[in-house]
């Protein structure tokens, strides 16, 4: 039994990607930073001053900062007035503000114009505890997070030992009196290194240091800084500056750094800066070596007026031939030729008598194949992909006219179909499959993606005039959901047939739960395969009505024979704890070797290709067979040779050019059994569920708490992710290439395996290293051939999904691999694994099946929730 | 026990009715000029001026309120929608502000009372802080987006000089009702809170807001959800969505908010849609029976109605929802919510 929550993805849901964890807050709109916005409001031009703020927005800017605190300005008035004209502005509303002064009365004035929830920066302990609390408090009438500088009342803190001080007593003061933690930001002030004072050398370093601190001390805050400061020595060398903050970002986010006042528009990719200025910046900003700040200065010089050297520069590229300009322009994210050089590329292309398209498949998809790269790998932040994708867009939307002139024939559609994964659910390899198979079959197939409410697949399904509705679904959460959206279907008053499919839906699920919820015909497709022959049937006028008939009869007959069958015996819960599994703890894997948390930023994919289990990739392509012998199968060999070849060919891509990037994380963790919990030395609760079906003879009714001693043991956590598929996806999207979109995905999820797969080996060998010596083939490792087991939540042995935030939390699973969860508990990046570690000898793999009332109300109990929370939750093991 | 308590523990227990409307009673009372002007010697005419009733017409304001009491409401609201200094202006009635607000509070109180003494059951008076006709987030003048009618503190203080009023009359809690503009109801927060420290006790506050069309804004362009973040800060008692539209187009927003508020879910929706004399027509079984599918999916704690509801529409609705189970509060995660037009979540 392999332990997957895999996956795949499709377009959309950026939101969720690493970098999401990064909040960029737009500087340009403050006049302390920004000499144009200052000219702009000095002269009253405010119409211009607001097309600032736009382009912050535009740029990528998630909160824009409006700073007014200028000395020749009324600055109240300035602050009024600009935050009264950006509300009128929804494009630039719709994000939240922050309302940046030294001067709490022009503060105040800001808070009283912003209709959202805003971010007050900033308060302080500089003039004491009792001004500060009535600010806080303030904040708190007007509803608006607040960021609190490291300043108390004997100054700014420079050190780390200060800024930690301060910021933990802010934070306890402002939670004594009832400030909510999460609407804490700290700025534990960024300052300007390199100045040649020797005092100022540990500046950079030690904010980074105390970021982390802060973070671990105090839960639920956020941590920020300006990042201007930083660079202040090297005014007028933009170069040098730009190269600083990139280097700086690189090193503070992972300690905890979550939000930044940057120029949206003007970070430079950590990847693209040269290397020389890069190390120089890194030693200076690190702390390297003690000549660090002299050597920075001597290679800045040799940036230095390189204004004029930029200019040659700007003039040199160009001067390149037209494709690596066009490159050029998309990694850099300059619009100002794109168009020019779109039509260059075009005329050439047809006076070859080549096709438009092919400036798009071309030049243009590999710009943003690097622009994806550095993207995927956390190189390059999310302002700068915005840039990219616009020139991107600006290029295509030129081009389209030509590539319409160049279609030709147009069919008639054999019936529409609307198809989405339902909401919460983020897999969609399956419902791609479907879509391309019937589009193939000539149905017009729009497609809704993933994470669609019910509301815009009725919507979409009414304004088109459907023929169908097909959902889909992988985890089990998306079974109620699937009802949900029969339910709203039936009061839509529609009536077109609803089809179901995904891997955790079935016939008889769908016969007790979602057919009686509509009462159009509603039937489970069990694959694609079947998929045309279903949809026929539907949109045929002579076969629809006997068909639906038949279904419809044997779902009765399922509903009939369920309602026959009381189900397996169950034992009371008390019975069942009695029948556990009495493991012989005297045989307990030793402590762990390194214990705490392992975090894996980039595992290599060569190594992880190595672990890769083919069966599964098959069976994802409704290619049955295990493999090796499914190639020389005698049925599906040809094509499984066919499709493992063109597998190896997008590996060897994969793993050459680095389009993936496999980020990890491991934990171990004291902990001691408690009935049917696992407690963690730090608190953490993590209750399990116990099999409650009578068992014949001396069969155990088993929990996974079985495996752990209750005098005292060790429990590990994990998670892996695979991420950067995106922007391959998003080539093949417009490449309208469904096929290497769903090979990729289909080995993205098998990359998130083996990974899965290589650190528990890795956990066992070396981490806990319990098992130091093991040495198992690749083959033996597939059959789980080794000492222990990583069960995962939402799978048979850990049903509950609601498990998964928990081991997120204890592993920072978000900081640390830059997963994120859905409402419906599915894991993003797509291709992804989350699990336990449980080491003793005797731990493996069941089932709990069906639980009673009794083990569903002690749960909820031990869980925290409510008993309809927990019915929702655990409904798969209640019928 | 405080109201916050009560309030939750009652409905922890059933679906809590409230009230349904004034103006529609007050219509179909068919009073005269004379009947609003009473002989209190104003300038301008009354006709209109529903909210004057407390002080000309006290019997009338009572008997709708018995009668929505008779038909099992178990919070009813004061006659106070249009009890400000702004909307008053309007009348030249801007000097009787506190005594209008202090008389409605005082009818209220004594006929919950009366009908709580009557059968032992608790009834709470919520005072009603209407919208006020003009907004803090837009201008009224096109060619200048940045002018504002009036400013934050001049709101702030109209809301305190009425809220003030309310609570002297014995309210139990300050309802901010029909919020079209966000802004308007955080200045209704704020002079709340501003109360609080004066008397130095709690002031439970409730919040209702209520759509500007199909989009699900409001007029200060809020969503649902981003509302719920601009004033998570209130700790309301209640929150949720009146007036807009009928039950049925109420309905996914109803939902919306249901998941997320963690705190007591209020919805009263219009008596359907206006026909095409401008008259809400639903019948009471119809609003019934919509409100009874929010009441059994789990959606609401506390429902009445808005425009158009009547009596009759209120005891339809308890005799729909009796038995139905309360919704249980959502629990949310600690996460940073800040939110411009749209909700921006920050994990923490």
């Amino acid at each position: 039994m392999t332990m997957t929550d895999t996956i795949d993805r499709s377009e959309g849901e950026t939101a969720q990607s690493p970098t999401a964890r990064f909040v960029n807050v737009g500087e340009r709109t403050n006049v302390t930073g920004s000499a144009k916005f200052k000219k702009l409001i000095l002269d009253g031009d405010y119409a211009a001053a607001v097309e600032v703020a736009r382009q912050q927005v535009e740029n990528g800017a998630q909160i824009i900062d409006v700073n007014m605190d200028e000395g020749l300005l009324d600055s109240e008035e300035a602050m009024v007035k600009f935050l009264r004209l950006l509300a009128a502005e929804p494009d630039i509303a719709r994000v939240p503000t922050m309302i940046d002064s030294s001067k709490w009365e022009i503060i105040e004035a800001g808070l009283k114009c912003v209709s959202g929830k805003p971010i007050v920066n900033s308060i302080s302990l500089k003039e004491g505890e009792a001004q500060f609390l009535e600010q806080a408090r303030k904040c708190m009438d007007y509803g608006a997070s607040v960021v609190v500088m490291a300043f108390d009342e004997t100054g700014q803190a420079d050190t780390k030992a200060r800024k930690v001080e301060i910021s933990s007593r802010a934070y306890d003061l402002l939670t004594k009196n009832g400030f909510p933690a999460e609407d804490i930001i700290f700025d534990p002030n960024i300052f300007a290194v390199a100045t040649g004072m020797e005092e100022h050398e540990r500046y950079a370093l030690d904010f980074i240091e105390a970021v982390a601190e802060i973070r671990e001390r105090c839960p639920h805050v956020h941590c920020s800084g300006g990042l201007s400061n930083l660079s202040f020595s090297f005014r007028g060398n933009e170069t040098v500056r730009r190269a600083m903050h990139s280097v700086f970002l690189y090193h503070a986010i992972p300690a905890g750094l979550d939000m930044a006042i940057v120029n949206a528009g003007q970070l430079d990719v950590y990847d693209t800066l040269d290397p020389q200025l890069r190390d120089a910046c890194e030693d200076v900003i690190l702390c390297r070596r003690p000549d660090a700040t002299e050597r920075l200065i001597a290679l800045a010089e040799s940036y230095r007026g390189k204004t004029k050297e930029d200019e040659k520069q700007a003039a040199e590229w160009r001067g390149w031939p037209v494709n690596r300009r066009l490159e050029h322009a998309l990694v850099k994210g300059i619009d100002s030729h794109i168009v020019d050089d779109t039509e260059e590329a075009r005329l050439e292309i047809a006076e070859r008598k080549g096709r438009t398209i092919e400036v798009i498949e071309g030049p243009l998809m590999d710009g943003m194949n690097v622009v994806g790269d550095l993207f995927g790998s956390g190189k390059m932040f999310l302002p700068q992909v915005v840039k990219s994708a616009r020139v991107m867009k600006k290029a295509v939307a030129h081009l389209i006219p030509y590539i319409e002139d160049e279609k030709t024939e147009n069919s008639r559609s054999a019936g529409t179909i609307v198809m989405a994964t339902v909401k919460g659910d983020v897999h969609d390899i399956g419902k791609n499959i479907v879509g391309v198979v019937l589009q193939c079959n000539g149905y017009e197939v729009i497609d809704l993606g993933v994470m669609t409410p019910w509301t815009k697949i009725i919507e979409t399904a009414k304004k088109e005039g459907a023929d169908l509705i097909g959902l889909s679904g992988l985890i089990t959460p998306s079974l109620e959901e699937m009802v949900t959206v029969a339910e709203e279907m039936q009061r839509a008053g529609l009536d077109i047939p609803l089809l179901i499919g995904g891997a955790t839906t079935s016939k008889v699920h769908t016969a007790l739960r979602i057919d009686p919820a509509y009462e159009g015909p509603v039937i489970h497709v069990l694959d694609a395969s079947r998929a045309v022959g279903v949809a026929s049937k539907l949109v045929s006028e002579t076969n629809k009505e006997s068909f639906v008939e038949d279904v419809a009869d044997d779902y009765e007959k399922v509903r009939e024979s369920r309602a026959g069958k009381g189900g397996s015996k169950l034992l009371t819960l008390a019975e069942a704890r009695e029948n556990r599994f009495a493991a012989d703890f005297e045989k307990k894997a030793p402590a762990p070797a390194k214990p705490g948390l392992h975090v894996f930023d980039d595992w290599s994919l060569a190594d992880l290709r190595e672990a890769i289990d083919w069966t599964p990739f098959f069976r994802a392509w409704e290619l049955a067979g295990t493999y090796p012998a499914i190639l020389q199968d005698e049925v599906v060999g040809e094509s499984a040779r066919s499709l493992f070849a063109d597998a190896q060919a997008m590996l060897d891509t994969i793993v050459e050019e680095k389009w993936l990037t496999a980020k990890g994380v491991a934990g171990l963790w004291p902990c001691k059994a408690q009935d049917d919990d696992v407690v963690l030395e730090d608190g953490t609760f993590l209750p399990l569920l116990r099999q409650q079906v009578k068992k014949s003879r001396d069969r155990n009714n088993f929990c996974l708490s079985d495996f752990i001693d209750p005098a005292g043991d060790w429990i590990g956590g994990f998670a892996v992710g695979i991420h950067g598929i995106e922007p391959h996806l998003e080539r093949f999207k417009a490449d309208t290439d469904d096929y290497s979109d769903i090979l990729l995905k289909a080995l993205a999820d098998r990359f998130a395996e083996a990974f899965a797969e290589r650190l528990h080996q890795h956990v066992r060998t070396d981490l806990w290293g319990y098992a130091a010596d093991e040495a198992l083939s690749n083959e033996e490792l597939i059959r789980e051939r080794y000492t222990g087991i990583r069960p995962a939540p939402g799978y048979p042995a850990c049903p509950d999904h609601t498990l998964k935030p928990i081991v997120f939390d204890l592993l920072d699973a978000r900081g640390n691999a830059g997963l994120e969860l859905t409402e419906s508990q599915a894991m993003l990046p797509t291709a992804a694994v989350s699990g336990f570690y449980f080491a003793h000898p005797d731990s493996q793999y069941f089932g709990v099946a069906r639980i009673g009332e009794d083990q569903l109300a002690d749960y909820a109990d031990r869980r925290g929730m409510d008993l309809e929370t927990a019915t929702r939750w655990l409904r798969p093991n209640l019928s | 026990m405080s109201i916050r308590e009560a309030l939750n523990a009652a409905a922890r227990e059933r679906i809590l009715l409230f009230d349904g409307a004034f103006g529609t009673m007050i219509q179909r009372a068919k009073l005269a000029e004379e009947d609003f002007a009473g002989d209190l010697g104003l300038a301008a005419s009354q006709g209109g001026n529903n909210d004057i009733l407390a002080l000309t017409r006290p019997d009338v304001i009572r008997d709708i309120t018995a009668a929505y009491l008779a038909a099992g409401s178990d919070i009813v609201s004061t006659n106070t929608f249009s009890a400000n200094r702004i909307s008053q202006a309007d009348y030249g009635a801007e000097h009787l502000v506190s005594e209008i607000n202090f008389a409605s509070a005082r009818i209220a109180r004594e006929a919950a009372d009366a009908a709580a003494n009557a059968d032992g059951t608790a009834r709470y008076v919520a005072g009603a802080l209407g919208p006020t006709n003009k907004t803090l987030t837009l201008s009224p003048n096109v060619e200048d987006p940045g002018y504002r009618e009036i400013d934050f503190d001049f709101l702030a203080e109209v809301y305190r000089e009425q809220a003030t009023a309310l609570v002297e009359g014995g309210v139990d809690l300050i309802l901010v009702e029909t919020i079209f503009d966000t802004l308007n109801a955080k200045a209704a927060i704020f002079a709340v809170r501003q109360l609080e420290r004066e008397l130095g006790r709690e002031v439970p506050i409730a919040l209702s807001m209520t759509l500007t069309d199909l989009s699900g804004r409001n007029l200060s362009g809020h969503t649902v959800e981003a509302f719920w973040f601009a004033v998570r800060h209130a700790r309301p008692v209640a929150v949720g969505l009146n007036c807009s539209f009928g039950a049925e187009q109420l309905r996914p927003y109803v939902q919306a908010l249901s998941k997320i508020g963690e705190t007591l879910l209020l919805a009263y929706p219009n008596a359907g849609l206006p026909n095409e004399l401008g008259e809400y027509d639903e019948p009471p079984e119809e609003t019934a029976a919509m409100l009874r599918e929010w009441a059994h999916g789990g959606h609401a704690n506390i429902l009445g109605g808005c425009c158009g509801s009547t009596p009759e529409h209120i005891a339809a609705i308890a005799a729909a929802v009796r038995g139905a189970a309360p919704r249980k509060l959502p629990t949310v995660q600690p996460a940073t919510r800040l939110t411009g037009l749209e909700p921006f979540t920050v994990p923490a």
